[in-house]
């Protein structure tokens, strides 16, 4: 119904529609929900640390300083040190890069090549198609701990490393959700339209299919990229991922954790991190489920 | 139909009716000032197109107006007493027990998981009407009063078993459960075939005069509205055109919208109006076929039982070049399947289509892609056909892509050109789907199957989703490309008063089966089956027709 008027728009709309932008634009900055402005303020600042730790903390994260060890959160040292003198705030802040890195390797490899065989699994024979799920299906019916533990003791410890673990446990989500959106897409009446005006398989693929099922794989990724910050620093935490003296956030909480009754916020500081990153990421990607939608 | 005394205390009465959305910042009105009155037993019916605000106001009466919209102002009295500003609450009592509402769609009005006789009995146990014990009786009969066979059956059967028609039945069973005063029937036959359209109207018109109930029906269809209606009300943008008896409003239209409805509606056409088609040299000899259907076979494998379903059974029709045929039947005759073999979507069990020479089913790879630049389909949903992420100027510039090597800029000047030759302004080709109307995008999706020079174009109920005036407009546009183009058509479609109006020859088709099969006026004039009979008589506005 609403379609059917929008079309008679005349010139007298069209000025009135550029003097009404300037001030549409400011009531629309005051109607942005809070959370979601707090939720990229979150995400803004953790990928500042990871570009340029330097401007954040003038401590070096590696090499403690003799006789401050264990200091309670003091305006020298805002979350207080570590065991070996190392200033907590400055190795929070330096350790961003490992965790977001490896963040985005593994959302990277899940989205790659989960969206991709999604994709193929959606698009071709049945057979194929079957035979692509089922490993998906195995994929999925190991768990996800599991899965990474071995893959990193076949490859080796390391941030690399870890990230590729974590990526291809998202790999079978992400194959599942791409196939289930081209499936929906390919019934399209418009797909077979593509088809009808000479399309081939391949143009058509790019040209209609990929763009139209990607809008909720996008939604996922982000929402994969709070729950790989997570199971990075599961990895740090049990010690399968960056070795000890690099800065990572879930190998903070592990060092911590032995001195939890007398410096709690060893333990803590970098765990409210991890929350608030993962919880800042689940907003904005659910932003971009409603957007889409 | 009975004209009803004036003196009789009006069942509803609308006066003054103002409704607005609310749409982020800004309210935009939909209704303005619309003003009517149903007396008791009396059918009333909305007419206009859609954005008219017709729904808007039968939603109102009954409480259901979408969370934005909202009565700015107005009275709507039910037997005297203002029910605009009751709360759902309050409503909840007049609602199915005074008025009750047969709605659009019956593919998604009822419950998917439950029973026929669990959503009927629903009403009797929301009102407590009836003892639980009686309740399971009285939905039977109910049923079966609706005119549906071996009720008890249906009362166990969930929605997905019945057909649409069935359906329908069901829910004017819900609509008329507790006797209410006043039906409000929105678009309540458009999703059907037009024989079962003709029934369920039938139906409605036979309970009104068993109960002596009123009927608001809301309808685009002014034929449905002539046949059935004792008073009509003419809405567009939101205002009211025009009201009165509907023998009245017909016969005499005062505004000039309801005119052009008129003029534009083909179940009031007259046949004999049609301009003779301009014959192309030599188009009587035999050879100048350009579509040939021989024998033509589809069969699909049964879901589960096994065994073989035969949706298309030995099938055949050919088409000379430069005309139009029709291929008209209900849903289920075997139509898109039998168009979607003749475009090459789907291969035929057994038998031949030849299309400009060539035989589609030996064609595949590579020939059958270039085979397409000779046919090409427009399909009956212009909101599904269109990619919503491309422009309208990026849709019809991808077939030429496919298929010729011109640069891009010629392309582009090609697409233009065909965009403006279906009547698209310019400032329309840098939109996307969304932000056109229907009709607009039926256009574009004409603009996409013509930019390749086709021979043949299959137009799959391409205009059946239009409102009257849109698709008038659209059969023009059809009409001048194929004496400009020399185009054939093949036209599939449910409304033979459409086909009547544009199409030369014709096949009709049941159950897979072609009934009948010849010219247009010879068919329409004496028609050789019983079902062809059925469906022309089927069509609305014969009491117009008739009366004229």
């Amino acid at each position: 119904m609403t379609a059917f008027d929008t079309f008679h728009s005349d010139i007298g709309a069209e000025a009135r529609r550029e003097g009404n932008r300037r001030s549409a634009a400011i009531s629309r900055l005051r109607h942005l929900p809070k959370g979601l402005v707090l939720a990229w303020l979150v995400l803004a600042a953790a990928l500042l640390f990871a570009i340029a730790p330097s401007l954040f903390t003038g401590h070096n994260p590696l090499e403690g300083v003799g006789g401050h060890q264990l200091k309670q959160p003091s305006a020298a040292h805002l979350l207080g040190t570590d065991a070996l003198g190392r200033d907590l705030y400055a190795r929070i802040v330096y350790g961003a890069a490992q965790s977001l890195t490896g963040a985005f390797v593994a959302v990277g490899l899940g989205l790659v090549v989960g969206t991709g065989l999604g994709v193929i699994a959606g698009s071709v024979r049945p057979r194929f198609d079957d035979a692509i799920m089922r490993i998906v299906d195995v994929l999925l019916s190991i768990p996800p701990l599991l899965l990474s533990l071995s893959i990193i003791i076949l490859l080796g410890f390391g941030t690399v490393n870890a990230a590729i673990a974590v990526g291809v446990t998202s790999v079978a989500g992400f194959a599942r959700l791409a196939r289930a959106e081209v499936v929906r897409v390919r019934r399209s009446d418009y797909v077979e339209a593509a088809f009808g005006s000479g399309g081939t398989f391949a143009s058509v693929l790019w040209r209609h299919v990929l763009p139209n099922s990607l809008t909720s794989v996008l939604a996922f990724a982000s929402l994969q990229f709070g729950s790989a910050v997570l199971q990075i620093s599961t990895l740090g935490f049990l010690g399968y991922g960056a070795p000890p003296p690099t800065p990572e956030w879930g190998l903070l909480i592990a060092e911590g954790r032995n001195y939890i009754s007398t410096a709690w916020w060893l333990t803590t500081a970098p765990g409210v991190v991890v929350v608030l990153v993962v919880l800042a990421a689940n907003r904005v990607s659910q932003s971009f489920g409603k957007a889409s939608a | 139909m009975t004209v009803v005394p004036e003196k009789l205390p009006p069942v509803l009465e609308v006066e003054g009716l103002c409704i607005a959305y609310r749409d982020g910042q800004v309210e935009r009105r939909a209704v303005h000032d619309v003003s009517f009155r149903i007396g008791p037993g009396e059918v009333v019916a909305l007419v206009g197109e859609s954005g008219s605000g017709k729904t808007t106001t039968a939603q109102s009466i009954i409480g259901l107006l979408a969370a934005n919209g909202r009565i700015e102002s107005g009275n709507i009295r039910l037997n005297g007493t203002d029910i605009a500003g009751w709360s759902d609450r309050r409503l909840d009592t007049v609602r199915g027990a005074k008025i009750s509402l047969v709605p659009q769609d019956p593919g998604s009005s009822l419950n998917p998981v439950k029973t026929i006789g669990a959503q009927l009995g629903e009403i009797f146990r929301i009102h407590r009407a009836l003892r639980p014990d009686e309740i399971d009786a009285r939905v039977v009969s109910l049923l079966g009063r609706v005119g549906l066979s071996e009720p008890e059956l249906r009362a166990r059967q969930f929605p997905h078993e019945l057909s649409g028609g069935m359906r329908q039945r069901v829910l004017i069973a819900v609509a008329i459960a507790l006797k209410p005063q006043l039906i409000i029937a929105d678009e309540p036959t458009s999703a059907l075939d037009v024989t079962v359209q003709k029934r369920i109207l039938d139906l409605i018109d036979e309970l009104r005069t068993e109960y002596g109930t009123s009927v608001l029906l809301v309808t685009h269809d002014l034929g449905v509205a002539a046949d059935r209606a004792d008073r009509i009300v003419v809405l567009q943008r939101g205002r009211v055109q025009e009201q009165g008896a509907a023998s009245v409003v017909l016969a005499s239209p005062r505004s000039p919208y309801t005119r052009q409805l008129i003029s534009d509606a083909p179940s009031f056409a007259d046949p004999s109006a049609r301009p003779p088609r301009v014959k192309l040299p030599g188009a009587t000899e035999a050879s100048d076929k350009i579509v040939v259907v021989e024998n033509l076979v589809r069969e699909f494998a049964r879901a589960g039982a096994g065994g073989r379903f035969c949706a298309v059974n030995d099938l055949s029709f050919s088409v000379r070049r430069g005309t139009t045929h029709a291929i008209v039947g209900e849903s289920g005759s075997g139509k898109t399947t039998t168009i979607r073999s003749i475009v090459g979507f789907d291969r035929p069990t057994t038998g031949r289509i030849e299309v400009d020479g060539s035989e589609i089913s030996r064609l595949s790879g590579e020939d059958l892609r270039q085979f397409r630049r000779k046919i090409q389909l427009v399909y009956q949903n212009p909101y599904g056909s269109l990619d919503p992420r491309q422009s309208v100027l990026q849709i019809v510039t991808e077939p030429l892509s496919n298929f010729s090597r011109l640069a891009r800029s010629d392309r582009e000047e090609k697409a233009r050109a065909i965009l403006a030759r279906v009547g698209l302004p310019e400032d329309a080709l840098a939109r996307r789907p969304h932000a056109l109307s229907g009709g607009q995008r039926q256009r574009v999706a004409i603009a996409r199957a013509l930019v390749v020079d086709p021979q043949v174009v299959v137009l799959d109920e391409a205009v059946s989703a239009l409102d009257v005036t849109v698709q008038a407009r659209i059969l023009d546009l059809l009409a001048e490309l194929q004496s400009d183009l020399g185009l054939t058509y093949l036209f599939v479609s449910h409304d033979l008063a459409v086909v009547r109006q544009i199409a030369d020859s014709i096949s009709v088709l049941k159950d897979g089966r072609l009934v009948e099969g010849g010219r247009v006026a010879e068919v329409f004039d004496a028609p050789q089956s019983e079902y062809t009979r059925d469906l022309i008589n089927a069509i609305p506005g014969r009491a117009r027709r008739a009366a004229a």
